[in-house]
């Protein structure tokens, strides 16, 4: 015969206000099993805990119930403290009255029966219910960082200096992600490539890291601790040990004309090329795509001039699999085109340009070598017009949410174009500049007063051409919507801020969920930012939601004390809440036939077939054996058992029936 | 091709060559058109400002007509008689609980189940049968004025792009004309301010028709008779405004292609225009 003791907790006013709680208790009491039923005010609270581990110590309890707040709140807290008491911390189950009951319920009897019943049911479940015990895991201490820009860079720097290897994947040829792309940086107005650069460095020659650029994940197995990732390392065509990284290859490629992703498009490069001259590691690519010899079978001139005769033209991308014990992922964000703005002539007009291109435009490393030039026909511009919030908060567009970056990155345009033209008028049309951060509001003031530009509160139309001229066509929205028209020579868009080009098929490689717009989720908004809902793999900078500089590196920090933490342990404990196949004696050895159905239906690949043999060696049956490393615990594979071999440890069948049938 | 008919007060007054042009164009296509009996205005554009109901009964009672009529596609080629169509439509079908009240106010029963286009849909389908049938192309460089009801507002009438329509320049390219890139295309012409203030409309329109030559354009296309109005009736004001005297013809887009098909002018209504239709000889003309 069972001894449950049942704690019911009023939750100051949230149950107890709805709830007769000590009429619960009593109620309790007469249910067979129970040993020992009591309420109180915050049975969370160190008295409460104590009070529950003395009665489980006077009445010999065997099984508790608490009724109070979600399991996802404290189931935690209560197993612990049984656990303490010398109870199985899984014959603590907790009745969720404040969500189930007292929230949603007028109060009245019938509210309290309700509460009643809740715990009736666990208490019939307590009954069927086994001791588990955790299952241990080993780690591998190698952490890996999807994405080299600075979020990835400073994850990387900060567990390699935490004294674990890393391997940093960068699918481009060169770290350095949009930061290095960028001019100058808000709201300090310090140039990005000089602090950048030396981190990059930095992260190259790290004893504990190890770069893998023009890389991508193409496969992910296992599970926290125990990874096994697939890396394709994209052929770069030259032997890296070789190569000195002379550029002389670069120098003498006849095909010179190509767009250069580096600069947005408002510039060129060979066909052999390092992004940028500051592109760590400094070895040069073939892009194939491009090359004449690739497309006509001639040429190699780079293959005549190299001193050391690193060029391989018939080199193929390589697969290599690699141990990892935890995943960060760090691939960024991508900027929306101005091709999706058909009231903004959808990118036909050369002078309407978005944020990154206005960033090349202004860079002393861009293609004008940082002189305001605009694109189509070299002029200097004498009147700029920034356009805020270009597809951001704006349904239909599909982004509906802030891309948190443009009020300051637009203000830090207007700034070094009045900079770098004094005589020039600057324009901002904005809804609202939210420039929450610290010395961030400063920053803006700064561009209104002692930079002149000129800010109008009010959206933006249309744009089209006339007479060589952009007519912005807008209204000034504190002006009581008087209509503005202003003749620009050039156009900067703020477009929304996205998720990265195949972030989805990337967070579906690694199970990870993500939300509407393909940024990854979180596993907690507020309490858990940086983790995902998968164990081992964390989030870091803008591939979570629109980020900053600042804030990117902050979590990146974060999420390397996470990778730290993990790390700091030899063996991994899990929740024993796994899947397993019914064994016994012969001649049935398992209720399992075979059919291995489970295995498809496992969205984990948690399932392997197993030989049961005999002395001599001879299969008598193969079944089905759940890795307990890898099963998560959905219960899948119990619903789609036909044979009913296989049981959720703590909701075994018969336990949800024993709830079922009480009712 | 069977198809329900709604020519609204405008074809058969201002814009009677908008409705010959329909006719003659769909009959030589070989659609049959059934007009739809007893109709009745639609409601543009005072009901919808001054009394709710009365701009839902209105509509409603012209597709409870077309359903008694076993019209199951109708087609209005006024954009603000499609527009007060779909919108009453579309509210009433999204709150079931207002039809109840508005058959009691209109006497008779109201489904919703009759499809409304306009006349770029219809003439949309044909497109390829309408490239065939052209004996005499239309070599012109041609501006595509949409105006504003015809796509906008986009939930409602949820045809073609609110921002930069197309439909209408595919349309002209098939029978051989030339669109200009041109902005315009869906800037306001004044509206009904034509009857109550033409000096807003000489200024608006006067912007259209300006741009329209400086871009290079041999004609105005339209599909909305409260356009063409503007930019043809009231082209003295418009001339008056900007000081300059622009002959450039302001045609229906039925009547494009009526011309392209080898229709007769006269009964495409080509007489009927303020601005008369002549053409300079243009290069492109001259090359043909």
């Amino acid at each position: 015969m069972s001894r449950i003791g049942v704690f019911t907790c009023h939750c100051g006013e949230n149950i107890g206000a709805t709830v007769d709680c000590a009429k619960v208790a009593e109620m309790c009491k007469h249910v067979p099993g129970v040993a020992h039923s009591v309420d109180y005010k915050y049975m969370c609270s160190d008295p409460g805990q104590r009070m529950m581990q003395e009665a489980i110590k006077e009445h010999n309890l065997d099984g508790v119930v608490v009724a109070a707040c979600s399991p996802r709140m404290h189931e935690p807290t209560f197993r612990r403290a049984v656990s303490n008491a010398g109870v199985n911390p899984y014959m603590c189950e907790m009745a969720n009255l404040r969500e189930h009951c007292s929230w949603v319920h007028e109060k009245n009897d019938a509210t309290t029966q309700k509460a009643a019943d809740l715990i009736r049911v666990l208490v019939e479940k307590i009954k069927h219910n086994t001791p588990l015990y955790p299952i241990k895991v080993p780690v591998t201490k190698t952490a890996m960082v999807v994405g080299g820009g600075v979020a990835g860079i400073q994850v990387a720097l900060d567990i390699a200096n935490g004294g674990h290897k890393v391997i940093l994947v960068e699918k481009s040829p060169s770290i350095g992600g949009h930061m290095s792309q960028l001019s100058e940086t808000f709201p300090t107005l310090d140039c990005s490539q000089c602090i950048l650069t030396p981190r990059m460095v930095e992260a190259a020659q790290h004893p504990n890291i190890t770069l893998m650029t023009y890389s991508e994940v193409e496969k992910v197995d296992g599970f926290i601790g125990n990874f096994k990732v697939t890396v394709r390392k994209k052929a770069r065509k030259l032997d890296e040990k070789l190569c000195t990284g002379c550029g002389l290859c670069i120098q003498k490629c006849p095909n010179k004309k190509i767009s250069d992703e580096f600069n947005e498009g408002l510039g060129t490069r060979t066909a052999i090329y390092v992004p940028f001259p500051q592109a760590v590691p400094n070895r040069p690519v073939i892009d194939t795509l491009n090359c004449t010899f690739y497309k006509t079978g001639k040429c190699k001139v780079c293959e005549k001039v190299c001193p050391t005769n690193a060029i391989r033209f018939e080199q193929e991308d390589e697969l290599v699999t690699i141990d990892i014990g935890a995943i960060v992922l760090a691939t960024g964000f991508k900027l929306m085109k101005t091709e999706a703005f058909p009231e903004y002539g959808y990118g036909k007009h050369k002078d309407i340009i978005d944020g990154m291109q206005f960033e090349r435009l202004a860079s002393a490393s861009g293609p004008t070598a940082g002189v305001m030039k605009r694109p189509s026909d070299g002029k200097e511009p004498e009147t700029v017009v920034f356009i805020a919030c270009s597809g951001s908060r704006d349904r239909s567009k599909g982004v509906p949410y802030c891309s948190k970056v443009c009020c300051m990155y637009t203000a830090k345009h207007a700034m070094l174009y009045k900079h770098k033209v004094h005589s020039g008028k600057a324009y901002v049309f904005y809804m609202d500049i939210r420039a929450a951060g610290k010395d961030y509001d400063e920053f803006v003031r700064r561009a209104i007063e002692e930079d002149d530009v000129k800010y109008i509160r009010g959206r933006v139309s249309k744009i089209y051409e006339e007479d060589g001229k952009l007519i912005v066509k807008g209204a000034d929205t504190l002006m009581g919507g008087e209509p503005v028209e202003i003749k620009a020579d050039m156009v900067v868009l703020a477009t929304a801020v996205q998720s990265n080009d195949r972030s989805e098929e990337l967070a579906q490689t690694l199970h990870v969920s993500y939300d509407t717009y393909g940024f990854f989720a979180e596993a907690h908004p507020k309490l858990r930012p940086v983790e995902t809902n998968t164990g081992g793999i964390f989030l870091a900078g803008a591939c979570q939601a629109p980020r900053d500089i600042p804030e990117s590196v902050a979590q990146a920090s974060a999420a390397a004390s996470k990778v730290l933490g993990l790390f700091s342990q030899d063996q991994l404990t899990r929740e024993p809440i796994v899947a397993v196949v019914n064994r016994q004696a012969g001649p049935t050895y398992s209720y399992c036939v075979g059919c291995f159905l489970c295995q498809t239906a496992c969205p984990y690949q948690a399932i392997e077939q197993e030989q049961i043999l005999a002395r001599n060696g001879e299969v008598i049956k193969t079944i089905a054996r759940i890795n307990p490393g890898l099963c998560q615990g959905c219960g899948t594979c119990v619903a789609t058992c036909r044979t009913k071999a296989i049981d959720l440890q703590g909701f075994s069948n018969e336990q949800l029936y024993a709830e079922i049938m009480t009712l | 091709m069977r198809i329900g008919y709604y020519p609204g007060c405008s074809l058969l007054g201002s814009s009677r060559e908008f409705d010959e042009s329909t006719r003659a164009v769909l009959t030589a296509l070989g659609v049959e058109l059934t007009e739809v009996s007893d109709w009745n205005c639609c409601g543009a554009s005072s009901a919808h400002v001054l009394n709710h109901e009365l701009s839902l009964a209105l509509p409603a009672r012209i597709l409870a007509l077309a359903e008694q009529a076993g019209i199951t596609e109708i087609l209005a080629p006024c954009a603000a008689c499609s527009n007060r169509l779909l919108s009453a439509q579309q509210e009433l079908a999204a709150h079931p609980e207002k039809i109840a009240e508005i058959e009691a106010a209109i006497g008779m029963p109201y489904k919703g189940t009759a499809k409304i286009v306009n006349i770029l849909e219809v003439l949309g389908r044909l497109k390829d049968q309408i490239a065939a049938k052209t004996t005499k192309p239309f070599a012109k460089k041609v501006a595509n004025y949409y105006g504003c009801l015809l796509v906008r507002p986009p939930r409602v009438v949820n045809f073609d792009r609110p921002e930069d329509p197309q439909s209408m320049d595919l349309m002209v390219k098939a029978v051989g004309a030339t669109p200009v890139e041109w902005p315009f295309k869906t800037e306001c012409c004044g509206a009904a301010f034509s009857v109550t203030r033409t000096d807003i409309v000489a200024k608006l329109s006067g912007k259209l028709v300006k741009d329209a030559v400086k871009r290079g354009a041999d004609v105005i296309v339209v599909a909305c008779p409260m356009c063409h109005s503007n930019l043809d009736l009231r082209r003295s004001e418009i001339n008056e405004y900007l000081g300059e005297q622009h002959g450039i013809p302001a045609m229906f887009i039925t009547q494009v292609i009526g011309l392209a098909l080898g229709l007769d002018p006269v009964a495409l209504g080509i007489q009927r225009h303020m601005v008369p239709v002549e053409f300079k000889e243009t290069a492109a003309a001259s090359a043909q």
